[in-house]
């Protein structure tokens, strides 16, 4: 019987349904799964950041014990096994597209970073395959490295790869350069700032692993792969890569421990152990560990910019320029060429209203790992900039930083808004935003506080940032146009069973966002189903009929939105059932939550009635109406939703130590409308931890040779408990106007806003010192260093 | 190869492991008990922690070989039979101390080594350096640390202060 509590859906703070399984350790992550007669693979990866392969000599190896098997680039090359795709194509200025090199899966001649694969060991255990990779002699000729971003495009510059000459990717721009110019033209004041955007290691916490498995009867592969997409993995690797129709490729990602954007991509190993599974003929069964993460998960950010700002008399934006140049590592993942591009450049608008921008971005080849998108993708970069951007003009130009927002922000009755970078706001409001946060943080009062801690020898500051995102990429019409090679729909089934339990499946997947509980609130919301009796099957390409995944906040907004109208369906067909057995109009049957009404009178029909009939048609209108309750929907949004809000965070600096305090953090964000609010302000803590971290401890640090310095939990620093604040997150509420649901995303607003806030914060806590800017991450070593010269300056 | 006896969830198993193998590979690939994971590679994240004759370890960072005739508990052994929760299994679930589960066991069993080696209660920011050892990226450690706020009254069989804030 479906009873359905009041308190089950939007708006309910549901606890998780899947916290049993994960509390009590029965969570099911790939390295968990085993196969009948499974094998191990270890990678053995390049020490060098670029060197040729001149000879690999795995005799030795081969006798080991337990060694099954051992494949080197060739191997596959041998097969004609194709290169690790690239989802995107991004045109140049003059309309050629970027240079694209082939990626192999296994290096083929030559090594282009550190960590990049050479041959993979198959052995009985992972042990004896470790020992056998350890045995194995490759002989390399190092070659000169690049790894820093503008080293890359300096004349003489080591060559990443011959297809791209000048190491350059791609010289792309956005907006109308003449009208850009003329607005600086007549400008009162044009203020510049330059900023690096720290590259970061996403350290999802549980490492990525693949099992490849070979069906000798049926000729049949399946990949268990830690993956946020499953359905993008089997179609890039099956079409471009191992050349396997996907009738043939079931791609199982189960419960997966974090992504970030991490676990997006199409790895090499996904390609390796499916492909190797085949040749011999046992499942193959590879674990990364966390030094090999380091050196083989795509990283985030790494951009280098110059940004000009020009101002009115007044302080009104007139225009903004903006150059920047992105590292994309050594090749190219697989939205890489997307991020600096179309979800950055087209973010520079952020909340306020600028006539014109015109933004160059340059994108380039270094031997590092390759850099793709990490948790917001692009908006934090242009974030970061903007925000930064905001405070360095607005003391130059004598203003409160406050108010200099406040009087170029989009206003609310300019919604829907077109900024001059190809973007429609559909809905915001920026100045609530600001007003609920400035009111929670307490901004008046801030000065009092600054003083108390001046009275104790410490250095208070306060920021704030004010911002908007770019969620739910879409339409796939558009995305195509501007280089997607794939769409950006989503699909949702419901399945309303005989007894009226139901089963959802979603091509998204959920990897800690808690979509077995939003998204059964969705179906107890609208079907009067309880959420008990909705299960969320995702990840597993043999079940969901087809789905992009989950990234870019794009679950519930496009996921959701799926749902939504697969229930749509339901309910008409549901009508149309409820009019026959209630011998009713089907323009005069109701539905609501579980209930079908002849309107005007008390004959109804449950929906375990409805589902009843449909699947045990006796009395059935059978030459109208199908049997079966199971209804899909494609879901192809018109736009992306554009969540914002306002982060204000307060940091001390003890100055004889340079450490940095965040004493108070906090967020008021519009996600549009909020369905579980628990998780909501989850995701939100989540992704300021992950913003925090960005500002002022995290960096991934390469040498000039290309080594990467910061390759483990050692070195690499990750923020801990003791690192964060308590953090006081609240939500303010505009619709998204173009989806069902009116939901916007919440999964990457945290990482989006707050690390400029944290920034601004300290440069103000610096500001006696005559500090302008300071890069991230913030870390005491480098505060103390700029203290310390002042101090010595002063003396 | 050498033979370890070990008591695990209260059942004694006698296993044939090589002499290199660590408790938390004779755990998960021997055992079978899949709920202790391993997140790193230098003993700094804690995703791997069990309970060794009643204090925390880490299961990485030590040989199977050493725990011979020791009584281990891992994240599998704290509901009751009956299925209720640990008081700080509770604790997780109520307070969205989890989103992707992969840290989770391990914290949950530092947790509570916590609360028991703290039988006066500890603060806000003692639960914070308490729990240096283990490294969560979903949910930055507010709910976490609410969490442990809350399980430790439970657990010492009391409702602080603390506890009610954290309710708020």
């Amino acid at each position: 019987m479906n009873v359905v509590t009041p308190f089950e859906g939007i708006g309910a703070s549901l606890r998780r349904k899947e916290d049993f399984r994960f509390l009590q350790g029965r969570g099911q992550y790939v390295d968990d799964i085993n196969r009948p007669g499974q094998t191990h693979a270890v990678m053995l990866r390049s020490p060098h950041a670029h060197a040729t392969i001149d000879r690999i000599d795995t005799a030795a190896a081969r006798a080991m014990p337990g060694v099954k098997a051992i494949f080197v680039g060739e191997d596959m090359a041998a097969e004609a096994i194709g290169g690790i795709p690239c989802g995107w194509q991004i045109h140049n200025k003059d309309g050629s597209p970027m240079a694209e090199p082939m990626h192999p899966a296994l290096a083929l001649g030559k090594v282009r970073h550190v960590g990049d694969p050479v041959a993979v060991v198959i052995a009985e255990t992972k042990a004896q395959a470790r020992d056998a990779a350890e045995a194995i002699l490759v002989a390399y000729t190092p070659l000169p490295a690049v790894s820093g971003t503008e080293a890359a495009l300096k004349p003489g510059a080591p060559q990443v790869h011959e297809a791209a000459a000048g190491n350059l990717c791609y010289d792309w721009h956005i907006g109308d350069k003449a009208a850009q110019e003329a607005a600086f033209a007549r400008a009162a004041r044009v203020v510049k700032f330059e900023t690096t955007n720290n590259r970061l290691v996403p350290n999802a916490m549980e490492p990525r692993a693949a099992i490849g498995d070979f069906d000798a009867f049926s000729g049949d592969y399946t990949l268990y792969t830690t993956s946020q997409n499953p359905h993008v993995i089997r179609l890039l690797m099956g079409a471009f890569v191992l050349h396997i129709p996907e009738s043939k490729l079931r791609v199982v990602a189960p419960d997966v421990g974090g992504g970030f954007g991490s676990k997006i991509y199409h790895y090499a190993e996904e390609a390796i152990v499916t492909w190797a599974a085949g040749k011999v003929k046992r499942p193959i069964k590879w674990t990364c560990e966390r030094s090999e993460s380091f050196m083989s998960d795509a990283h985030g950010r790494d951009h280098v910019s110059t940004a000009e700002l020009a101002l009115d008399a007044e302080g009104k934006i007139l225009g903004l320029k903006v150059h920047t140049l992105a590292n994309m590592g050594a090749y190219l993942s697989t939205f890489a060429p997307c991020v600096p591009t179309y979800l950055y450049a087209t973010l520079l608008s952020g909340v306020y209203a600028t006539p014109v921008i015109y933004a160059e971005v340059k994108a380039v080849f270094t031997n590092t790992v390759p850099v793709d998108a990490y948790r917001g993708a692009g908006r934090p970069e242009a974030t970061y900039l903007l925000e930064r951007l905001m405070d360095v003009a607005a003391a130059e130009a004598g203003l409160d930083k406050v108010e200099f927002r406040r009087r170029n922000f989009i206003r609310p009755d300019q919604f829907p808004y077109q900024t001059p970078v190809a973007l429609q706001y559909d809905s915001g409001d920026y100045h609530a935003t600001l007003a609920m946060a400035l009111e929670a943080a307490d901004w008046a009062g801030f000065e009092g506080r600054r003083a108390a801690a001046k009275a104790q020898g410490r250095l208070r500051g306060i920021g704030i940032s004010t911002y908007v995102e770019a969620c739910g990429i879409a339409p796939s019409a558009v995305v195509g146009s501007l280089g997607a090679r794939a769409g950006l729909y989503e699909v949702g089934t419901i399945r309303v069973h005989p007894t009226g339990s139901v089963t959802v499946l979603t091509g998204a997947h959920s990897h800690g966002q808690g979509h077995e509980t939003t998204f059964a609130q969705l179906v107890a919301d609208k079907l009067g189903v309880p959420t008990a009796n909705v299960d969320i099957v995702h990840g597993d390409t043999a079940k969901v009929p087809f789905g992009m995944g989950t990234y870019g906040s794009r679950s519930l907004a496009v996921g959701g939105s799926a749902m939504d109208k697969a229930m749509d369906k339901i309910i008409a067909k549901g009508k149309r059932i409820a009019a026959h057995l209630m011998e009713a109009s089907v323009e005069d049957v109701e539905f609501e939550r579980g209930t079908f009404r002849v309107a005007g009178t008390d004959r109804t029909k449950s929906l375990t009635d409805i589902s009843l009939a449909a699947y045990v048609p006796h009395n059935y209108p059978i030459d109208e109406i199908e049997p079966g309750l199971e209804e899909t929907a494609f879901y192809d949004p018109k736009n992306f939703t554009y969540p914002g809000g306002c982060h204000i965070c307060e940091v001390e600096i003890d100055p004889d130590t340079g450490r940095t305090t965040v004493v108070n953090f906090t967020a008021v964000d519009d996600v549009g409308r909020v369905i579980n609010p628990m998780i909501v302000e989850g995701q939100v803590q989540g992704g300021i931890a992950q913003g925090i971290g960005q500002a002022l401890l995290e960096a991934a640090v390469y040498d000039a040779s290309g080594q990467l310095l910061s390759g483990s939990f050692m070195d690499y620093t990750m923020p801990r408990a003791g690192d964060l604040p308590d953090v006081g997150v609240a939500t303010h509420t505009t619709l998204c106007t173009h989806n069902p649901l009116g939901v916007k995303g919440c999964g990457e607003v945290g990482a989006i806003g707050s690390p400029p806030a944290v920034m601004n914060a300290v440069v103000d806590a610096l500001r006696d010192y005559g500090v302008r800017h300071v890069e991230m991450p913030a870390t005491p070593q480098k505060i103390w260093g700029i203290v310390n010269a002042h101090r010595i300056a002063a003396e | 190869m050498p033979q370890v006896t070990l008591t695990v969830n209260g059942t004694k198993h006698t296993v044939e492991v090589e002499a290199r193998t660590l408790l938390v590979e004779a755990l998960r690939e021997t055992l079978r008990l899949t709920g202790t994971h391993v997140g790193c590679d230098t003993s700094q994240c804690g995703a791997c922690v069990v309970h060794m004759g009643g204090d925390s370890v880490k299961s990485c960072t030590i040989l199977a070989v050493q725990c011979e005739g020791s009584d281990i508990t891992t994240i599998e052994g704290l509901a009751a039979a009956d299925g209720t929760l640990h008081p700080m299994q509770e604790a997780f679930r109520e307070y969205h101390a989890l989103q992707c589960g992969f840290c989770t066991p391990g914290m949950v069993m530092s947790a509570i080594d916590l609360v028991n080696k703290h039988p006066d209660g500890m603060t806000e920011q003692q639960i914070r350096e308490g729990l240096e050892g283990n490294l969560c990226r979903c949910t930055g450690y507010h709910n976490i640390v609410k969490a442990i706020a809350a399980a430790q009254d439970v657990m010492h069989g009391r409702v602080s202060e603390l506890a009610r804030a954290a309710a708020e």
